[in-house]
């Protein structure tokens, strides 16, 4: 933890509320007999209770990027540090347990599990808890989707569910194990412009409520939603700024309901 | 994960596709069930095989009177007879593995009764006589120990000797005289048919050894040969043994002095209609055993497909926190549970055809309880064999790879 604590007074960051941490984080492809670099020492920190969007056109190197926050992959060189933990030091097998503990994840199509449950699919995480945190899988789960106002939806396999809401069981999927961090790849890019504005209400909430949220988007003006933007090309951080003019979902939302019935 | 939740989670993925889950099974369902079946078969067949045999006396054990040899002299066999009841109360005392015990004391003799007169034998033996050489009694019954004690001059008369003395009456109660000593006629025996040899076995009257041996034979003490019925078919050279060692006690032989008598059973015969019928039962198996491993195939063939079908749900599953181990046990004990569940209704599937073979044709088949765990256990083993390559391959799956399956 030295070396950690050496970089981050270097940068001048409390490391109290530092979340996410990478030094150098490189990720390269070897396709045949050519090398891919996918991400090319990549710097960033994020602060415990940040809303990020990763922007980047395809081939940016942003989905990279979000694999290697998610523990989904290692990177080929280079530290990560995530809620305190060096995870590029930990064997293949801990990664599993970071992704249950720290990260929820919500992706663009939604992932549920097919012919199964709201609540099941929320439960899922928690069958996957080593530690046993919470003793009543049940009613956790049904706490979650509460949060995400699916109440009355609980029983209703995905099937039965809109776009939107598929995607907010997902979301309480992602938050059922109290993770740190929330990563979001592209999360509404199948739903359309007022479901999407729905979700981002919801991220917006839950942001409020202090869960960090890092969301892969290449739409600049849902990246609106977020608190910082981080631009990503060939592989490379281009741009990493605050958001100036944030777009607040519930006001977006109330104008696109208002602009719904004039058109009616 | 607890193993409740991971048998849940089979059961649910299993219950998701009823249809597929059924005609994977069935593979297995057959299987077990032919392999369950045939043995029954096999077995049935080497039952009644050896009922059949039992029922000539295959658990017959004859001791003669042994060759004694003096001097280098070798006089042959049942030349020194030293057999008495003596033998006979020693044996029934000490031997363990024996049903029942019978002396046999010989005689030949005029039979005057009835409508004429007739020459047959006679033969004096215990009680127990006819349970050993499995003899039904026609009508009447048959002398008991008391008779026995008492040297009661009762007889129990062969169907040959009724067809010739008594063709048209009862002779239960009558009398006969047997070499001028009248005798009570209590029971007749049912037709046994020609020997093996030819001659009738139903030329004959049985009465107490004792009797016989007081009143007909002049040589009371002496017997001419022992016949014993073991308890089981598969004890028989146990009992051979026993009685060999109980033999050479009573007639107090030293080590290393050869015995003098001879102890035959009729395994001979036994061994090669058993070893026909287990050779039948080993075929039978095998093809049915086949038929289990075909099975157990069609499983991992359909959990392959199962797996790239649900390459996306792994991937949820790793990116929620599964591990490579956890993907692993549940594919594992899906291909298990679906193959005991298989093999669970394949026992019962047995047990309905075995009870339609024996009611409604003449085959019999009878199930072995071991088998049904064999053949279960099988299954169970061909669901762990056949499930693990498939399973293998979806814990190998890369989380980034798996959940961008399409």
């Amino acid at each position: 933890m030295g070396q950690v604590e050496e970089d981050f007074n270097k940068e001048d960051i409390n490391l109290e509320n530092i979340l996410i941490k990478t030094v150098d984080l490189t990720k390269t492809y070897i396709v045949g007999e050519i090398e891919v670099h996918a991400l090319k020492s990549v710097n960033i920190s994020i602060e415990k209770g940040e809303f990020v969007a990763i922007m980047g056109a395809s081939g940016s190197g942003k989905s990279t990027l979000m694999n290697l926050l998610g523990c989904l992959d290692m990177p080929s060189s280079g530290d990560y540090f995530l809620d305190g933990i060096h995870t590029s030091k930990l064997p293949q097998n801990e990664y599993a347990h970071i992704r249950n503990q720290k990260i929820g994840f919500v992706f663009q199509g939604f992932n549920l599990l097919s012919r199964t449950t709201a609540l099941e699919n929320v439960e899922l995480p928690l069958m996957y808890d080593r530690l046993e945190k919470v003793k009543n899988h049940r009613k956790q789960a049904e706490e979650a989707l509460r949060k995400v106002g699916l109440g009355d939806r609980m029983h209703h396999i995905p099937s039965q569910l809109s776009g939107g809401q598929q995607q907010r069981v997902a979301l309480a999927r992602a938050l059922v194990n109290e993770p740190a961090l929330i990563l979001a790849d592209e999360p509404t890019g199948n739903l359309d412009s007022v479901t999407s504005v729905e979700v981002f209400n919801l991220f917006q909430k839950l942001n409020d409520e202090g869960i960090t949220i890092v969301m892969v988007t290449h739409e600049r003006d849902f990246a609106a939603f977020a608190k910082r933007i981080i631009e990503m090309r060939d592989g490379r951080v281009i741009r990493d700024a605050p958001i100036k003019d944030r777009l607040n979902a519930e006001e977006e939302l109330k104008r696109a309901v208002a602009e719904a019935e004039i058109a009616e | 994960m607890k193993a409740k939740i991971i048998l849940k989670v089979a059961t649910k993925s299993i219950m998701k596709s009823r249809m597929r889950s059924l005609l994977t099974a069935l593979g297995i369902i057959i299987g077990v069930a032919a392999v369950i079946v045939m043995v029954a078969i096999g077995d049935g067949a080497q039952k009644k095989v050896e009922e059949q045999i039992a029922s000539l006396g295959s658990n017959l054990i004859i001791i003669t009177p042994g060759a004694s040899n003096s001097g280098g002299v070798n006089r042959g066999s049942g030349t020194f007879n030293r057999f008495t009841f003596e033998d006979i109360d020693k044996i029934k005392n000490e031997a363990t593995l024996i049903k029942g015990v019978s002396p046999i004391v010989g005689s030949g003799g005029q039979v005057i009764g009835g409508v004429g007169n007739w020459f047959t034998r006679i033969q004096g033996v215990s009680p127990d006589y006819l349970d050993i050489r499995q003899w039904p009694l026609e009508s009447g019954e048959f002398f008991t120990e008391r008779d026995e004690m008492a040297r009661a001059k009762v007889c129990v008369l062969g169907s040959e000797i009724v067809k010739n003395l008594f063709p048209n009456d009862d002779p239960v109660g009558q009398q006969v005289r047997i070499r001028s000593v009248p005798f009570k006629v209590i029971g007749v025996l049912k037709e046994k048919g020609q020997s093996a040899v030819g001659t009738s076995q139903d030329d004959i009257i049985l009465a107490p050894s004792k009797t016989v041996g007081d009143r007909l034979s002049g040589d009371h003490l002496h017997l001419n040969s022992i016949q014993v019925s073991a308890l089981s078919n598969s004890k028989i050279p146990a009992t051979i043994a026993e009685l060999k060692s109980i033999m050479r006690e009573s007639h107090k032989l030293n080590p290393g002095e050869e015995d003098d008598f001879t102890i035959r059973d009729q395994s001979d015969l036994s061994e090669a209609a058993t070893e026909t019928s287990r050779i039948l039962t080993i075929l039978l198996a095998s093809v049915a055993g086949v038929s289990l491993v075909v099975g157990g195939i069609g499983i991992m063939n359909i959990m392959l497909v199962s797996v790239t079908e649900r390459t996306r749900e792994i991937g949820i599953r790793l990116s929620v926190g599964a591990r490579a181990s956890d993907i692993l046990v549940q594919f594992l004990t899906e291909a298990t549970v679906l193959s005991l569940t298989g093999g669970l209704i394949g026992v019962a599937f047995s047990f309905l055809m075995v009870y339609v073979l024996n009611h409604y044709t003449d085959q019999t088949a009878y199930i072995k309880p071991q088998i049904i765990m064999i053949a279960f256990g099988f299954a169970g083993a061909i669901g762990i064999f056949f499930g693990f390559y498939p399973a293998r391959k979806a814990s190998l799956l890369n989380p980034i790879d798996a959940l961008r399956y399409e």
